[in-house]
Order: structure tokens, then C-alpha cells, then sequence
């Protein structure tokens, strides 16, 4: 019997099988954030380990709430970087230089085929589009995974989304992923990986790619998965040449973690995204989904472009096709955050910002802040933001506030109208 | 290690109940889980429950649908549960994330069939209910409304060992 890209990773990686159908696995990378690392930094301390596995297999970054808001966010940070500091951690990004985990370390090329990556972080699935097994744990895994280099998980069941047909314009990988988290259900995947393939995940860029696995957690997926190929050898290949001959080398090495064609899938969901339209979520859980157009009067106080679902420069591309000689609907607040430092810069070098500034946005350094309502456009009771970002749980943005999840395009169209829009509208 | 996994239990009557309800990210700043106590379950809205009310206060158990502990996986979750004395879920299923974060802390995240749960809510509509946990034989008792009733839950190996190390850490340490 074949295997899944998922079962060759877990069979590449295996330490110990403690008991039947436990699988204790190696690390490649174990990455680190402010706001779940501290505690197990003091934890370590408490127990007096205070001591990491691999320095160059941990990565770190101040993300959430950057640059520190308050006493208390300037502690996590001091904890990380004084940590950081402490074990000689190479690869450790502060002010000036980080940005929003997800987008960050790929960016980096800290993330290639066939790696085990756990992070403090429930959307640690993004990385999977680079064809890793990458799981969110808790920060009792990422205490272990720091001082171990371990982590334990159960079998990894798949479930394979085969995307076939024509995305139409204005139609992008954002609509795609809240047409299957609405498939699924918010449990549909739980204890599964998710395996996107078929001719639309190919055609897509890896800032498409990453839209798609980050979201693999809002069906409960453990890992969204997508198979290394061309596209995965050319984004990697300035942190690879050295590795390899020639991208034919690493495309035919990156090959061998394809799932084979018996492999064995819990479901097989096959999507034809050709009737697909812009999507929008409504209510409080990510499977609630409709079309932009069903949704077209719901009032919008905010936009915010951003987040590790959609802070990349491709969506900052789409959204500001959109706004471009257009402004924001009088009393609508527009949030940009670029994802990353790299993003940033490129956005002014192409022009973006202006763009984004001409219409009327507020552009912010990179960092999650708003998305989980802890910086940096925290709504009020009563308010709605167009949100190009992965939870719309009730009070995620703020208390009493309502978030609309869709694509960068669809929320840059929904700025310009003050109300939720299809970008084919205008 | 010494915890009691028994108790007065407290009903939350909805599935895909989320860690931003268990525990709002503003107080994700918080460095300590003493500092998460006030704030368990506060935003969650739902009718007859007041996360201030002494219901929650007093409970040890919380009984709850499926996909409890969905979205973020934040550990602050389980933590904000331990230090208001809550080790024991009983749910029809759990966010993968929020499972084995109980477990790796050592607490019980109990899974029983739709038909079980449905006989606990039952068992609660004529009172209060308290549960008796019996980890060695893996049962618990449900007692309410002069009642008794009795379900098995069969912990997998592993989980049965995260809890009697006391934890993932522990366990790991051990062994690794």
C-alpha cells in the first residue's frame, strides 16, 4: 500500500513509538513566538532545564504585539530576547526586522519539503505548502520540542481536496479555502491532515499556496499539505543552490515526499472551483459562508489587509488593483499591515503604499495585532471590519465586535463601498 | 500526581465552543496562569451562563458538545480551567490543539459517544449534577437527581500515561 506525502515524513521522522499508534517524531524546526514561548521559557527555568536542542533548529520571532504596546507586552518580548540571547539563538527577529511568524520564516526559507515544524501557533499549517508536515501545538509540545526536539502525534489520516477547474477574475486562493472550510465544517478535518492538489493548487504561486494550508486549521485540520514541485524549487532555490546541482536535482529530491497514487485518504473531496465567486464569511464560526453578493449590505467600519492568511505581497498586488484612483468610503477606517519587512519594502518599491495611502489607509509595521484584537485596530461594540485575516470568532477583533473574513480584493472593494462587496461590482 | 478529576459539574450546551471564548486573546499577555483566573470563559455567551456566576466558580467539570477547545492553541485555555479547579472535560470531541494540551498538562479531556453526552444533559435538566471520576477503572459516575449513571471512558495508552506522569513534560523527560 502506498503512502501519503504525511506518512513518509512521519516514517522520515520517527523516534520512538511508545505505544501502539503514538508516533513521537524528530524536529526540523521548532518555532517561537512572544506570546506562548515565555511560559514555557519559566517553566524550563521552573524545572531547572533551561537549556534548547538545537539552536539552529529554533527560530524566534516578537510578532503579536510589536512594537510593545504596554508593560506586560514588553516582558514577553524582554523574556523571548533575553532567551534568545541566553541560548546564542541565530535566527531571532525584533523590531526593525520581524514580522508575522507565518510569513516571516518561510520568507526565510527556513521551511523546505519533507521538514517536521511545530510552533506555538494554531495557523503553523501554513507552512505545510511547502510540502512539511507543520502542526500548531500547545506550549507544553513546544516546551518539549525546545528542550527535546520532539513531539508526539497520532496517526496522521489524510484527507484529500482535489481543486480542479477555471478561477474566475477576481476569484482567488482566499475564496477557494472558505469554500472548503465551509465543505468541511470547523471539524470536518480535525485529526487530519489536509492534502490540497489538482491543476488549481499547481497554477498557484506560494503566497497562494500559504492562503490555502493556513486556513487547513479553521476545518480542525492538524496540517494542510501541498506537494513540492517547480514552483517550491524556485521560491526555495536562493537558500538551496548550494544544496543542489540544479533545480532538476532538488525538484526529483523534493519528489520522493509526493504521496503515492495508492495512498490511502480518510475522504476525497473533489472541488470545481470554475462557478466559484468571491466568498465572505458571516456569524462567528469560519464554515459560516456565503457569497460576496448575498452579503452586499452588511455595513463595514474597518478594513484591515494583512495577517499570515493574507499580508503577502500578492495580496497586497490584488488589493491594491482595486483601490488604485479610488478611496475609502467616508467614515470606513483602512489598516494595512504587510506581513513582513521584505513586503513592506517591496509594496514601496511597486508603489503599493502610495497606493494603499492614496486611498485613505492607515499603513502599520508587520505584526498580528489586530487579527486577534490585541493591537493596532481593536474594534468597538457594535462595529464591523472587512477582514482579510483566518477567525471571525465572536470578540476575536474586540469585544462586541463583528468580523467578515474574504480576500484582500474583496476587502479593498468592501472599503470603497462602506459596505461588504464583490470586487466585480465596482 | 494528587488531582481531583471529580466534582459538581457545570453544562455548556453548545458544540465548537473556541479558546477565544475559554480565554480572550487580551489577556494572552498575562506571563503566569494564576493572572488567567478571573477571566475563564468570559466571553462566552450562552443562555443561562454567567461566566462571573457561582455555578462556574464551583464546578470541577465542565460538560460540554463536540469540537470543544476549536481555533487557537493557546495553552492558556487548560491553564485558565486548572487554576479555577477544572481537570475534567467531558465532551462528545475536541479540537485536535486543545486534546492533547489538556493531556500534555496532565488533566483529563474525556470523549464519549453522542448518546452518552445526550444522557448527561438529560440526567441535568432535573438538577445538579456532580461526577465521580474513576481513572484507574476508567469510569465515571454521574450523580443527580437521586441517580446514578455509569459510562466507561477507555483513555488511550498514551493519554492514560500523560496523566499519570503528570504531564508531556514529565513523560518526555523521562524518556528522551
Amino acid at each position: 500500500m502506498g503512502q501519503t506525502i504525511a506518512e513518509k515524513i512521519f516514517a522520515a521522522h520517527l523516534r520512538d513509538e511508545p505505544f501502539d499508534g503514538t508516533y513521537v517524531l524528530d524536529l526540523d524546526r521548532v518555532l517561537c513566538h512572544e506570546i506562548t514561548t515565555p511560559i514555557a521559557i519559566s517553566d524550563l527555568q521552573w524545572r531547572e532545564k533551561d537549556r534548547v536542542f538545537d539552536r539552529t533548529k529554533i527560530k524566534a520571532v516578537i510578532d503579536h504585539v510589536t512594537p510593545a504596546k504596554d508593560t506586560k507586552t514588553a516582558i514577553q518580548g524582554k523574556m523571548l530576547r533575553d532567551w534568545a540571547g541566553r541560548h546564542d539563538i541565530p535566527d531571532f527577529f525584533d523590531v526593525g526586522q520581524n514580522g508575522v511568524c507565518h510569513v516571516l520564516f518561510p520568507e526565510k526559507g527556513f521551511i523546505r519539503p519533507g521538514f517536521t515544524v511545530i510552533m506555538g501557533d494554531s495557523h503553523t499549517c501554513t507552512h505545510g505548502a511547502f510540502g512539511a508536515f507543520a502542526a500548531g501545538v500547545g506550549t507544553t509540545d513546544l516546551e518539549v520540542g525546545i528542550l527535546k526536539g520532539v513531539c508526539a502525534f497520532r496517526k496522521p489520516a489524510s484527507i484529500l481536496v482535489n481543486i480542479s477547474g477555471q478561477l474566475q477574475d477576481q476569484v482567488v486562493s482566499k475564496d477557494v479555502i472558505l469554500h472548503i472550510v465551509q465543505k468541511l465544517g470547523v471539524n470536518g478535518a480535525t485529526d487530519r491532515v489536509i492534502e490540497f492538489r489538482g491543476p488549481v493548487v499547481d497554477a498557484m504561486s506560494m503566497d497562494a499556496r500559504m492562503t490555502l494550508t493556513n486556513m487547513a486549521i479553521e476545518a480542525g485540520g492538524t496540517s494542510g499539505i501541498c506537494m513540492p514541485d517547480q514552483v517550491t524549487v524556485d521560491y526555495l532555490w536562493q537558500f538551496i543552490s548550494e544544496e543542489y546541482a540544479s533545480k532538476e536535482a532538488a525538484l526529483a529530491d523534493f519528489s520522493k515526499w509526493h504521496s503515492d497514487a495508492d495512498a490511502e485518504y480518510d475522504r476525497i473531496l473533489d472541488i470545481d472551483v470554475t462557478d466559484l465567486e468571491p466568498q465572505v464569511t458571516y456569524d462567528y464560526k469560519p464554515d459560516c459562508v456565503k457569497s460576496a453578493r448575498e452579503l452586499k449590505d452588511a455595513k463595514v467600519d474597518q478594513v484591515y489587509i494583512g495577517t499570515c492568511t493574507n499580508g503577502r505581497l500578492e495580496d497586497l498586488q490584488q488589493a491594491a488593483a482595486i483601490l488604485k484612483g479610488r478611496t475609502l468610503a467616508p467614515g470606513v477606517r483602512g489598516i494595512l499591515s504587510p506581513a513582513s519587512p521584505k513586503i513592506f519594502r517591496e509594496a514601496m518599491d511597486q508603489g503599493i503604499i502610495a497606493t494603499f495611502m492614496d486611498a485613505g489607509f492607515c499603513v502599520t509595521n508587520p505584526t498580528c495585532g489586530a487579527c486577534l484584537g490585541m493591537s493596532n485596530g481593536v474594534l468597538a461594540p457594535g462595529e464591523s471590519c472587512a477582514a482579510t485575516s483566518n477567525r471571525n470568532f465572536q470578540g476575536r477583533m474586540g469585544q462586541g465586535g463583528m468580523v467578515y473574513l474574504m480576500s484582500p480584493a474583496t476587502a479593498a472593494a468592501s472599503g470603497i463601498k462602506g459596505v461588504v462587496t464583490d470586487p466585480r461590482d465596482l | 500526581m494528587n488531582r481531583t478529576f471529580s466534582g459538581p459539574a457545570i453544562y455548556l450546551d453548545r458544540s465548537d465552543i473556541n479558546t477565544d471564548e475559554i480565554i480572550p486573546a487580551r489577556y494572552l499577555t498575562e506571563v503566569t496562569k494564576d493572572a488567567l483566573k478571573p477571566y475563564l470563559l468570559e466571553d462566552l455567551t450562552l443562555d443561562g451562563f454567567d461566566p462571573q456566576g457561582e455555578a462556574l466558580q464551583q464546578a470541577a467539570v465542565i460538560v460540554t458538545r463536540k469540537n470543544f477547545g476549536c481555533g487557537s492553541s493557546r495553552e492558556h485555555a487548560p491553564w485558565a480551567l486548572e487554576v479555577n479547579g477544572i481537570y475534567t472535560v467531558i465532551a462528545e470531541g475536541y479540537a485536535r490543539i486543545f486534546r492533547q494540551n489538556m493531556f500534555n498538562c496532565g488533566m483529563l479531556a474525556i470523549e464519549l459517544p453522542a448518546a452518552d453526552i445526550e444522557q448527561l444533559f438529560t440526567l441535568q435538566q432535573q438538577g445538579t449534577v456532580t461526577i465521580e471520576v474513576d481513572l484507574a477503572k476508567q469510569i465515571l459516575t454521574a450523580k443527580g437527581a437521586g441517580q446514578e449513571q455509569v459510562f466507561e471512558f477507555p483513555l488511550s495508552r498514551f493519554d492514560n500515561a500523560l496523566v499519570e506522569a503528570g504531564g508531556w513534560v514529565e513523560f518526555a523527560d523521562a524518556r528522551y
